[in-house]
């Protein structure tokens, strides 16, 4: 049948980048590490188990395809590369001719499967949360990096609650819409409060990072 | 001359007129040359001297306007035929350039290819077969005109010359073309006439524009999907998820939702049953074909597996198979100390061949007679294929031959498959014109494909570094199995379209050794641009590459010891590939050049191209191509199809460059599952070198696919180190 | 069905279609401009390219009820621009085309590039170019034709 037919096959269209309100922030005293306060071993420990489902919602298909570390976004569960050679451009917004608003518009457009948000773009490489072959950083890495003030446009553990809280390309990720077959595409592990709260409780906790690498 | 008087309908060579007046004129003399091509107009008793009739109205109409009108008689899908056909016909008529207008022919008899037989483009015979034809009208429309201009003055027609549309008699007087149109459609039709001798030509030679270029850049051009005719609706149908499944039945309650959708009904297809929805436009009926829900029957059908046919090829390539090519000893090989060996194993996938021009045909039914539009590969096969369908005789079907937006090789279906499943969809909506649109996914998904093969090659290698003994198994679906073409082209069980390339090396081999295996498969399979030349080619070239490197030889010095002295096409182009390809003794580090030449449809390729590695691709930053086609009649054109030529031979090698099956469902849907190759994957830079020469033209469509893989591949292998053999290529 | 008041190649048109429908469909069967091209219906051609308030977009996969009141520029008008007509005229002049189906998509996309990069380098028309398919592959001539233009509009 026409419709069991097509969902079988890979699905077509790229996923997100969540970064938008992290461009937009000012950029005050960059080079600082995210806030940081001393906190009990009790709080560290509830902190870092708040931090493993805030990563799972990072690492989600939804949200990692527009952090690559490469110069170009990748599209569905498998992570695959963008076909018909998306690239980056200089500001992770493709290039001329090939923009990501060549595709992408303000909101999903489900007849044709074409996800959408306002301002589609890619994470800034320095928000890169995978290596450079396509495999996403370790829990420890991508912790280091999401709170590194010098690379995520300074923001610090307030900042990050709001942009996961509220920010609208970042909530695209809980509305990813259908996909060309008509299915709906998967959602992250959590819902979008559930992330909120989880990330409320990592920054409460000082977003403390696991050790190791 | 009388111009002023004369009503402009006199004026015009009509065609009803000059039919009358026109004796016929032969076309048979460019036959002689090609006797011993295997189709039927060709073998000994089957008509092949008969003479073709080709009134020249029905070619040339020079209108009062001075604008001069030519038919050309097949589909121009890109390469160029509806440009150079018009000025080999020009040349000879002495017109001006200026005011020639082309169009493309609807399907009759007169247009039949002269050696063929039917109405088609295939073969890379358009200028081939049609050259010597178009000369002729040409040149006897001038004589015509000339006796006419030559009349009214009372003087020889001896004593006239003609240029630039206008005969110039003797005391400055002249008489322009267009106004001489009326008096030249009472005079016969010459029944021989003086062609030019080559050093006159004006047009034939010179690098020509094309005469479509403009309309295709502003859009004005209408191709076959562009139709729009009064009351048209468009179709698209349901096709079964296997081939050759049928409709058990379907629920169309949702897909009849969809506004503006009209009938929902089963049909009939080449293979099975389909489900055709027609709709006022296309986006509600691929709306409503969305939403139907089909119960199909896979009873009884065999659903196609790659990983199991790559098992069952690979079985048949160890036993010997049908026997194609027997030259020397049979067994020498088998005396060959293992180290003096190679065996190689290659895999073909299948391929699509993906016209970016959507397949579509537009058929409108009045009961006792039809209408059809279509950008068609095969007029005279499709048009009887819609007489049948419809219960009419192929005369009371008009055919007209739209632009198409490409083909290569899809558009020749011997079944006209989407021609039948249009004209069934109109039987039912009677008066109404039906535009059936095969979507991409249709196209991707819908067979038709180059067969997948495998080849097993076991060389000996002699004493000299040269290859001594040569046995080679080809194994893979015939192309021309069941089609009205198996009777000249399948000979003891092997398909001579699997085989070429092989069979007819012209590399001079002691104990050469040819078998094929044609396996059954549920796959409509097809012609691919260049035939089997697409997996030939690679398995020679890159087998020739690889003993020229264990021989440490030049690889161009070691393909011309090994030609036989009877290839001049290739010894040719070889002496001038390595002329122009200088730059391949000073490469930068991490670039390696490859080499390959081949011959097909009577022309000599060689090529050189220069690859390095760039994010575990291949980049091909240059190729060097040297051509032997006889007479380049247009050289900008024999340039572009080959700068172009070679990026769609690299569709063999693109990473999603295959059609793969698991339990009988195609695995790719788009272009973005199977992707030809975009920019970055294509030369980044082409030069094309022409052999100059005054030989009969030969083909220039397909003979640029088949030398750029090898060449790459074996670029590579100069790079890595490895023996690339199966396509595409996945990882390097 | 909804109507839709749009501004194409300067033009007020009203349309009533299903939200869903994409513009290319809008442009090519209610319209009836036919220049440009359905080759994929997912975007991975470039056939249906278009300008959407001077940004090259794919209309096969844009619904029209996205639009808003963004013009819309097709291959028909492009030559009125100067950008356009230069990348025409090149077009034209290097016998760019073959089949002819690709290239309103190809025009379109180089026109974009050239309004943006006045003197793009082989690197910048490979990416910006890099999602317009030619199955006929004449690649290397639309490369020497964007940079023909570009010379010719300096």
């Amino acid at each position: 049948m026409i419709r069991s037919r097509a969902a079988r096959l890979p699905v077509i269209v790229s996923v997100l980048a969540i970064l938008a309100v992290w461009l937009a922030a000012s950029p005050h005293s960059s080079g600082q590490t995210a806030q940081r306060t001393v906190a009990s071993d009790d709080s560290r420990e509830n902190g870092l188990a708040a931090w493993d489902q805030v990563y799972s919602v990072l690492t989600h298909p939804r949200c990692i395809n527009c952090h690559t570390a490469t110069s170009y976004p990748q599209q569905g569960d498998d992570r695959h590369r963008h076909f018909a050679n998306v690239v980056r451009g200089p500001d992770g917004h493709g290039v001329p001719g090939l923009n990501c608003a060549t595709c992408h518009q303000e909101a999903n457009a489900n007849s044709t499967g074409v996800p959408g948000s306002h301002n589609w773009h890619l994470a800034p490489l320095s928000m890169a949360w995978q290596d450079r072959n396509d495999r996403p950083l370790s829990s420890a890495q991508l912790c280091r990096v999401l709170t590194d003030r010098s690379k995520n446009h300074d923001m610090d553990g307030p900042a990050l609650l709001k942009h996961h809280a509220e920010d609208k390309l970042v909530g695209w990720a809980w509305e990813p819409g259908r996909d060309i077959t008509g299915a709906q595409r998967t959602l992250p592990p959590l819902s979008r409060p559930e992330f909120a709260e989880a990330t409320r409780q990592w920054v409460e906790a000082g977003t403390p990072c696991p050790s190791g690498r | 001359m009388s111009a002023a008087t004369t009503s402009a309908n006199d004026l015009r060579l009509s065609r009803r007129t000059f039919l009358r007046a026109s004796a016929t004129a032969a076309g048979g003399l460019w036959v002689s040359l090609y006797l011993d091509f295997p189709l039927a107009a060709q073998e000994p008793g089957a008509g092949a001297q008969q003479p073709k009739t080709y009134p020249p109205d029905a070619f040339v109409d020079i209108r009062p306007d001075g604008k001069i009108v030519i038919q050309v008689n097949r589909l121009e899908f890109g390469q160029g035929v509806q440009t150079a056909l018009p000025m080999i016909l020009a040349d000879e008529l002495d017109a001006d350039w200026s005011q020639v207008v082309a169009e493309l022919a609807p399907a009759a008899d007169v247009y039949k290819d002269p050696l063929f037989g039917m109405q088609m483009v295939g073969g890379s015979g358009s200028i081939a077969h049609s050259y010597q034809q178009y000369r002729e009208l040409g040149a006897k429309t001038r004589a015509m005109l000339v006796a006419a201009a030559a009349a009214g003055w009372n003087v020889a027609p001896s004593e006239c010359r003609t240029e630039s549309s206008v005969v110039h008699g003797p005391g400055g007087r002249s008489a322009r073309y267009a106004d001489l149109g009326s008096a030249a459609a009472k005079l016969p039709v010459p029944a021989t006439v003086q062609l030019k001798n080559p050093s006159q030509f004006r047009l034939v030679g010179k690098r020509v524009r094309r005469l479509d270029s403009r309309s295709k850049c502003d859009g004005s051009l209408k191709f076959g999907l562009d139709l729009d005719l009064p009351g048209m609706r468009t179709a698209v149908v349901a096709h079964p998820p296997v081939f050759g499944a049928r409709v058990r039945g379907f629920d169309a309650t949702a897909a009849r939702s969809v506004d503006g959708v009209r009938e929902i009904f089963e049909i009939p297809l080449a293979k099975g049953t389909g489900v055709a929805i027609v709709a006022d436009k296309f986006w509600p009926a691929k709306q409503a074909r969305d939403r139907l829900t089909i119960d199909w029957d896979l009873g009884g059908v065999e659903r196609a597996d790659t990983a199991q046919l790559r098992a069952q090829y690979k079985q048949l390539a160890r036993s010997p198979g049908m026997r194609s090519i027997a030259r020397g000893n049979a067994t020498a090989i088998d005396r060959v100390a293992a180290a003096n060996r190679i065996v190689a194993e290659y895999e073909f996938p299948f391929l699509a061949h993906t016209p970016m021009e959507p397949l579509n045909t537009t058929v409108r039914f009045d009961g006792d007679r039809a209408e059809v539009w279509a950008g068609s590969q095969f007029q005279t096969v499709d048009q009887s294929a819609i007489a049948e369908v419809l219960g009419l005789k192929p005369e009371q079907v008009t055919f007209h031959t739209e632009m198409a937006g490409g083909g290569f090789g899809r558009r020749a279906t011997p079944d006209s498959h989407v021609q039948r499943e249009a004209a069934a969809i109109a039987k039912r909506l009677t008066g109404t014109p039906i535009r059936l649109v095969w979507t991409r996914e249709d196209d991707v998904q819908g067979g038709y494909y180059r067969p997948m093969h495998l080849h097993r090659v076991e060389i000996g290698i002699g004493a000299n570094g040269m290859p001594a003994s040569w046995r080679h198994v080809i194994v893979g679906q015939s192309l021309l199995a069941d089609t009205p073409f198996a009777a000249f082209m399948i000979k003891d069980g092997v398909d001579a379209t699997a085989t070429e390339g092989v069979a007819d090396t012209h590399y001079d081999i002691p104990n050469f050794h040819v078998f094929a295996h044609h396996p059954k498969v549920n796959v409509p399979v097809l012609w691919w641009r260049s035939v089997g030349h697409t997996h030939t080619a690679f398995v020679m070239e890159t087998l020739i590459d690889e003993l020229a490197a264990r021989a440490k030889a030049d690889p161009i010095a070691y393909r011309r010891r090994l030609l036989s002295p009877k290839a001049k096409k290739l010894h040719s182009v070889l002496r001038l590939l390595n002329e122009k390809s200088a730059w391949r003794r000073q490469l930068p580090r991490g670039h390696a050049a490859g080499i390959a030449c081949h011959e097909s449809f009577g022309t000599g390729v060689a090529c050189a191209v220069d690859v390095s590695i760039e994010n575990k691709r291949p980049r091909i930053h240059r190729a060097t191509v040297a051509v032997d086609c006889g007479l380049a009649v247009n050289p900008l054109s024999v340039e572009s199809q080959f700068e172009a030529g070679l990026a769609f031979g690299v569709s063999q090698l693109v990473a999603k460059g295959a059609i793969t099956f698991r339990d009988g469902r195609v695995e790719q849907r788009n272009f973005d599952t199977y992707a030809p190759p975009y920019m970055i994957d294509a030369p980044m830079a082409v030069d094309v070198h022409i052999v100059p020469s005054a030989e009969a033209p030969s083909g220039c469509g397909e003979p640029p696919v088949p030398v750029i893989s090898p060449a790459v591949a074996n670029a590579l292998a100069r790079l890595t180190g490895k023996r690339y053999r199966t396509l595409p290529l996945v990882t390097l | 069905m909804d109507t839709y008041q749009l501004t194409v190649n300067g033009q007020q048109r009203s349309v009533t279609v299903d939200p869903g429908t994409p513009l290319l469909w809008v442009l090519r069967e209610e319209l009836k401009m036919t220049g440009t091209k359905y080759g994929c219906g997912v975007a991975a051609c470039g056939a249906c390219t278009v300008h959407v308030a001077g940004v090259a977009t794919r209309s096969c996969i844009v619904p029209v009820s996205l639009i808003g009141d963004r013009p819309i520029v097709t291959i028909e008008a492009i030559g009125d621009d100067r950008v356009g007509k230069a990348v025409q005229d090149a077009w034209v002049a290097h016998d760019v085309v073959q089949c002819g189906y690709c290239q309103s998509g190809q025009i379109m996309s180089a026109v974009a590039l050239l309004k943006d990069n006045s003197k793009p380098s082989d690197h910048n028309i490979e990416e910006s170019m890099g999602g317009n398919l030619c199955r006929c592959g004449t690649y290397p001539r639309i490369r020497e034709a964007i940079k023909a233009a570009a010379q010719q509009l300096k």
